[in-house]
């Protein structure tokens, strides 16, 4: 296990940042998921129960909320591509930068595609 | 004093003592295959949820017993709580290996880990299997259109 004690030093870049992003999204879709499964299990109470809680997830703030998830899920999807690449791709090691310029590409472009449709079903444009 | 041993600079250097078929492994490589399968489910639950249609204005009691009076969508969905819950748990492992130093508190945390992810998944578990689309004495207006026909 690394420690101040035995050093941390790590080459940084790319490599290190991508690692970074993935363990936090990760821990936060692993937290939301644990609160999703709860909310829906609502509708084994009643449906008056699931309506009244699910009706919060159409509110402005969870709407902004769900493009933070969509977010989160986007990256963590594309970079665990990344990985899988790393690990079993013969050239996957030497193209992990150009991969990680790619993960980052593909996300601003699922991104550019799904927050305008949110804002829209957010705010009734379509 | 006995010489210094000098291993073969061909020989692979070793992190752990672990060899072959191991716990660490398998952990490993089922992250790897959960998450390529869990990219499919995932996207194919953000698709129809969120961006088909009204998106998340139209999800209520109605929309999701519709969903799961399929099985289909009830397969997609355990799929997705078994797959989603151990990835997610197994990722978790690894920060609290990573992060908490004393072997109490890496005890306490694995504990509430493990704790919910059971629960969780039970929960979810029992929702998809023992739920009614149609319950009994519901107000009608709030069910899918299958319970009047």
């Amino acid at each position: 296990m690394a420690s101040a004690e035995a050093g941390t030093l790590y080459r940084g870049r790319e490599g290190m940042w991508s690692w970074v992003a993935h363990r936090i999204s990760g821990m936060l879709i692993f937290l939301f998921l644990i609160v999703h499964v709860m909310d829906t299990a609502l509708v084994r109470v009643s449906p008056e129960a699931y309506n009244e809680v699910i009706g919060h997830y159409k509110t402005i703030v969870f709407g902004l909320g769900e493009i933070g998830l969509v977010g989160a899920i986007c990256f963590h999807a594309l970079n665990g591509i990344r990985v899988i690449l790393v690990d079993f791709w013969a050239q996957g090691a030497r193209r992990q930068r150009m991969m990680f310029w790619s993960v980052v590409g593909l996300w601003v472009l699922l991104m550019i595609g799904f927050v305008p449709r949110q804002l829209g079903h957010m705010f009734g444009w379509w | 004093m006995t010489a210094t041993q000098i291993p073969d600079p061909t020989k692979r250097y070793q992190r752990t003592g672990l060899r072959g078929r191991n716990i660490e492994m398998l952990s490993w490589l089922f992250m790897r295959f959960s998450g390529a399968v869990l990219v499919i489910l995932v996207f194919g639950h953000l698709f129809v949820n969120l961006w088909l249609g009204e998106g998340v204005q139209r999800i209520d009691f109605a929309f999701v017993s519709g969903k799961w009076a399929n099985p289909f969508w009830q397969l997609w969905d355990l799929c997705m709580l078994w797959l989603g819950m151990l990835h997610g748990g197994n990722g978790v492992r690894t920060i609290i290996n990573d992060y908490a130093r004393g072997p109490r508190l890496r005890l306490v945390l694995k504990a509430l880990l493990y704790i919910a992810v059971v629960a969780t998944v039970v929960l979810g578990t029992l929702v998809i299997f023992t739920f009614s689309p149609c319950p009994a004495g519901a107000e009608p207006s709030l069910l899918p259109s299958i319970c009047s026909e």
